[in-house]
């Protein structure tokens, strides 16, 4: 009984700071309080991703769903995430130690030899605030619309999205579509490097540091934009299964380049000369089909819910990926159930991908070694157990694996890279506890 | 002559790419007519494990960590912006 009377407390207290959120007023009275109280449904979730020997991130989420008399839906989501650790800066393993100067001109780190450069300085945290408003328009048409807060230290992200679902033959069938616009701004610390300018490595303590420094520079802080559009059609194919196929469409144009990351030059022998840093295109075109089973088996398979996807993404930039995502739910006696989860990921490398240059080779317009945009293959394994509890409460665990194994086919290797291991393979654990009330 | 056979067939094929692909839809509508469920069948089509997104938070959790490590987002939903992860 004490129990139901502090989590009830809780709720409320969630309630009103959620209604806050809102805008709206939290002085209301009590009954409409206890009225409110009674119809939010919560997810909270802490998520847990560490690299080995990379970045370590930690995410909180609290989300809040009210469903009113008219089936209008409100879903309010508060993020919180802080991330820490090293990554990859874009320059290639060496067989002797390396100098590199950090994002903020501010004091330099060394790579030992062998290793592949990782960046150490990051350090973030994020707050992030979703609201989304969901009714229906008639009694075959949904309607949605949606907001979006990002804010880290450098980087601000402003989001707006609508959808609009017409359903028909006995609400079987969906068609939906949706539009989102994004604009983002970035203000790393240290302001935006020039593209392909020499990193400068030194005594940042030198009074002619900062004038040098400044010249790799070209501002503060730069801006990109973010277009999608979503089309779908969902479609019940029996009691037992429902499909799903998406095609999307997306734009962004703005910066694109990643302003922490730098190219090694090399000369003939394979030694780095110099570390330059990157250049991306200004925009980019991705599209992406999408489609999903789920199957419902019957008793003689354990009542196994079946969730099957399948993603090709493409892009002008001259990447295309294939995922593949699949979720078995077991269930395991009345109020539990396991549910594996295998991914499957690869994708090809951008054009403009270069794991290093060669110092008389001609660099093009633009240049990139961001393993994340060479080619690589990704697989996640892992698992979900959910338990419900007083009948309705999920509390669950995940844990999940994910490997990822970056090639760089196609480039030869110049001799001081011989026995290097410069696309190293990445480890992450995903650990995430999740409770609903 | 020649050229005129070819400009002739291609104008053929274009004329009738927009018919074939109107009664494609038609058909593929019309298909979809005969599937599905009457109201009453929807006993396990409404569970939650079978909600084609059956847990938002682990979905908006996974496309962080994917948008930030791989090169593609999006496709299910919104790929979106909102980041400038590492």
């Amino acid at each position: 009984m004490t129990e139901i009377t502090k989590q009830r407390n809780i709720k409320a207290a969630l309630s009103i700071a959620t209604t806050a959120l809102l805008g709206t007023s939290v002085t209301t009275t009590t009954s409409v309080q206890a009225k409110e109280v009674d119809e939010w449904q919560f997810e909270t979730a802490y998520l847990l991703y560490s690299e080995v020997d990379r970045v370590t991130a930690g995410e909180v989420i609290i989300a809040g769903t009210k469903t009113f008399e008219n089936d209008e839906i409100l879903n309010l989501k508060l993020t919180i995430d802080a991330l820490t650790g090293a990554s990859a800066n874009g320059a290639v393993a060496q067989p002797k130690a390396q100098t590199f100067t950090r994002p903020s001109g501010n004091g330099q780190y060394i790579t030992p030899a062998g290793d592949t450069p990782l960046d150490d300085t990051f350090k973030d945290t994020r707050l992030q605030l979703n609201g989304q408003w969901t009714q229906p328009l008639e009694d075959n048409i949904t309607t949605s619309i949606g907001g979006h807060l990002s804010k880290e230290y450098d980087y601000l992200s402003l989001g707006i999205n609508g959808n609009l679902a017409y359903d028909f033959n006995k609400k079987n069938s969906t068609i939906s579509m949706g539009l989102s616009y994004f604009l983002d701004t970035f203000t790393p610390e240290g302001g935006i490097p020039k593209a392909f300018s020499s990193m400068l490595v030194g005594d940042s303590n030198s009074p002619e540091w900062n004038d040098e420094f400044a010249k790799t520079r070209v501002g503060d802080s730069e801006n990109k934009s973010t277009t999608d559009i979503l089309v779908g059609f969902t479609q019940v194919i029996s009691r037992r299964m429902i499909t799903a196929f998406n095609y999307s469409y997306s734009t962004v144009d703005g910066y694109l380049t990643d302003p922490f990351k730098v190219v090694s030059v090399l000369n003939s022998g394979g030694f780095a000369e110099d570390y330059i840093y990157e250049n991306r295109p200004d925009s980019r075109v991705k599209q992406s089909t999408f489609m999903q089973a789920k199957y419902h088996f019957d008793e003689s398979l354990l009542n196994i819910v079946a969730d099957v996807s399948y993603r090709y993404m493409w892009d002008d930039w001259g990447i295309n990926s294939h995922t593949i995502d699949s979720r078995f739910t077991i269930p395991v006696g009345q109020t539990s159930y396991f549910q594996p989860h295998i991914r499957y990921y690869q994708q090809s490398a951008a054009d403009f991908f270069k794991p290093f240059v060669i110092n008389n080779q001609s660099l093009g317009n633009f240049v990139s070694a961001d393993y994340r945009i060479g080619e690589m293959t990704a697989i996640t394994v892992g698992g979900k157990y959910g338990l419900l509890l007083n009948g309705r409460n999920e509390l669950s665990f995940r844990l999940e694996y994910y490997h990822q194994m970056p090639t760089y086919a196609g480039f030869s290797l110049p001799a001081a890279l011989d026995g290097l291991d410069i696309a190293p393979n990445v480890d992450a654990i995903i650990a995430q506890i999740s409770y609903s009330f | 002559m020649k050229m005129n056979t070819i400009i002739f067939r291609t104008r053929l094929i274009r004329s009738m790419i927009k018919p074939l692909l109107l009664s494609a839809c038609v058909v593929s509508l019309s298909a979809c007519s005969s599937l599905g469920v009457e109201p009453w069948e929807r006993d396990l089509l409404a569970k939650k494990e079978m909600a084609l997104t059956s847990s938002p938070i682990d979905a908006a959790l996974d496309d962080h960590i994917y948008f930030s490590k791989e090169a593609s987002s999006g496709g299910k939903s919104f790929g979106g912006g909102g980041c400038g992860c590492n």
